[in-house]
């Protein structure tokens, strides 16, 4: 890796491209390093690295400069009287709507699509002084665990090019670990915040459903989606969340400050660890990584306590039954008669049929399918109804659980990195998110920080470790996540 | 899952199917229901309790119109795949020759 262009600077002691938001921040204050340089530089990266790493669909470049150059301004002649995100570039997964700009979601179906208004939280991201420097490569319609579903090809690890960056938020978690911004936005409807993390060795948020509005999402799963930060630290993580978070009233599912019971924060932590659930298929490395983090929990003097999740296991499950459900639903929209892509057809159903047979992928199709199975007559109280049963009866066992313990402890993957085209088989690929998804099943918060990397064919590839707290406990979580990660990072 | 059952879901869903795909999805689906079915074990209780369920409902607002006549159609427009002046145009539903 060439780091002349960057580390030749005598401003600054670290490569930025390592540096958090905060550290950029006290520097642009100081006047020690200009918003202008460290855009350059991301755009130099993109440039030097993304057309084999393809973490990016689209980079704003003259937009960001003039934004930079802007903001070089205003911290001379203001400091710190400036919104917080002022000159920090920020990537944007492709499913959160830009106006103005395409927002493809990963599909032939929305190639073309330019979103007519700006999400709710790239609002709150744009008010906060955020230049948002281009949108990220994902699993089409944020299906997926690997980003190999993009319709636009796929997008590399930057520890490993033979192997995926995770999914469906791969390219977000790429675009961080590559050094080109210090955060990145992704959407994490079964883990697709948490797992690409854990892949890229980057820090991965998933807020408390209904945290953060949706408003501008490309819906997937309405009762599972939230979007989060993928960020070198937990304290920028945390910034970035509670820019982001907050009631809306374009979005009816947002949830107050007090909407849940307060969550205090405390000392010392008490950890549960699901044991019988860990045993289902988790790589020994990644085991023996998890223990070396228990061991540091302990050490930092915090309790690690053994619990039982037993309704976990039935987790998968109800995933792939009311997840597709709600996909079927919400991708009804697609239709080549209002936007996207349209296919003429003899009639107006065959236009129906031929659009969304042209512009969606093999995965969406599959998704779509089983969604309409498990929705309709004869089959509904079978599967879905029985699945909402499982999410309802998780979250009650889980309110049991943190009565006891402070915070669930697992791993986030029960791999690491895979190659590509490891995973053909779609069960395989699902049970990659066998730890993520109860956490947006029941919508309780959960992180994923960087633990100690595994060896495998001779490269070093990272993994993550899971927190997952209570209802509203996302403080917690960062409270946590500052003391045990940022403190070593 | 037969044919039918996956070409019927095609219908359902408004999905044009190719015959390899109805084969393939075929297989996959019924591999993958399989698996999805073990959520049939759960029993339901008498009651359903739960603190958590309810959290927010029922959030509403009045129902007043609030955005400006004109404010959004231009761009809306500007998104159709097959637009004529100010209406977009769509094929015909009715009195359809068969």
């Amino acid at each position: 890796m060439d780091n002349k262009s960057v580390s030749s600077n005598k401003q600054y002691q670290k490569p930025f491209r390592e540096m958090t938001v905060f550290e950029l921040r006290k520097q642009y204050i100081a006047g020690t390093l200009s918003p202008v340089t460290v855009i350059t530089e991301a755009l130099a990266i993109i440039q030097e690295k993304d057309e084999e790493g393809h973490a990016f669909l689209d980079v704003y470049a003259e937009e960001a400069l003039t934004l930079a150059k802007v903001a070089e301004i205003e911290y001379k002649t203001k400091r710190e009287n400036t919104p917080v995100l002022l000159g920090i570039p920020v990537a944007l997964k492709n499913n959160i709507l830009v106006v103005g700009k395409k927002a493809t979601a990963g599909s032939k179906i929305l190639e073309n699509y330019i979103a007519t208004y700006d999400a709710t939280i790239v609002t709150r991201l744009k008010n906060a002084g955020a230049i948002i420097i281009g949108a990220t490569n994902m699993d089409e319609f944020a299906m997926g665990s690997s980003t190999e579903n993009s319709a636009f090809g796929p997008t590399k690890n930057p520890h490993d090019l033979s192997r995926v960056p995770g999914g469906s938020s791969g390219g977000s978690a790429a675009s961080v670990a590559m050094g080109v911004v210090p955060v990145a936005i992704g959407t994490d409807t079964g883990g697709s915040v948490r797992q690409p993390a854990s892949y890229c060795g980057v820090v991965g948020f998933k807020p408390t459903y209904g945290a953060v509005s949706r408003y501008g999402l490309v819906a997937m799963g309405s009762s599972l989606d939230q979007a989060g930060p993928l960020t070198r630290s937990v304290a920028d993580a945390e910034l970035i969340h509670h820019i982001m978070a907050g009631l809306d009233a374009y979005d009816a599912t947002t949830i107050a400050p007090d909407t849940y019971r307060a969550v205090p924060l405390k000392k010392n932590y008490t950890f549960g660890v699901p044991r019988d659930f860990l045993g289902m298929g988790i790589d020994a490395k990644v085991l023996a990584s998890f223990e070396d983090h228990i061991a540091l929990l302990k050490a930092s003097g915090h309790a690690v306590v053994d619990i039982e999740l037993p309704l976990f296991e039935q987790g998968l499950a109800a995933y792939y039954i009311v997840m597709p459900a709600e996909v079927s639903s919400n991708l009804a929209r697609y239709d080549g008669i209002r936007y996207g892509l349209s296919v003429a057809g003899k009639n107006l159903l065959d236009v129906y049929e031929q659009s969304r047979a042209v512009g969606f992928g093999t995965e969406v199709k599959r998704r779509i399918l089983l969604g309409t199975y498990v929705l309709s007559s004869g089959y509904y109280d079978a599967y879905y109804r029985q699945a909402e049963l499982v999410r309802h009866k998780m979250r009650a066992e889980l309110e049991a659980v943190f009565k006891k313990v402070d915070i669930i402890l697992t791993p986030t993957t029960p791999t690491p990195a895979f190659k590509f085209g490891d995973k053909s088989d779609p069960l395989s690929m699902y049970r990659q998110d066998i730890f993520t998804v109860p956490v947006n099943l029941t919508g309780v918060p959960a992180i994923s920080l960087p633990m100690k990397m595994v060896e495998e064919d001779g490269a070093a590839l990272p993994v993550g470790v899971q927190y997952i707290g209570p209802h509203g406990g996302d403080d917690r979580l960062f409270d946590i996540g500052k003391q045990i990660y940022d403190t070593i990072r | 899952m037969t044919k039918e059952e996956i070409l019927h879901l095609g219908t359902l869903s408004r999905l044009a199917l190719l015959p390899a795909e109805v084969e393939k999805f075929s297989t996959e689906i019924d591999a993958i229901l399989a698996y999805v079915s073990k959520v049939k074990d759960i029993i339901a209780d008498d009651e359903i309790k739960g603190s958590v369920l309810g959290a927010r409902f029922n959030v509403l607002r009045p129902d007043v119109v609030t955005n400006q006549p004109g404010e959004y159609t231009e761009k809306l427009l500007a998104s159709l795949p097959q637009r004529e002046g100010q209406f977009m145009r769509v094929m015909k539903i009715l009195n359809q020759d068969e």
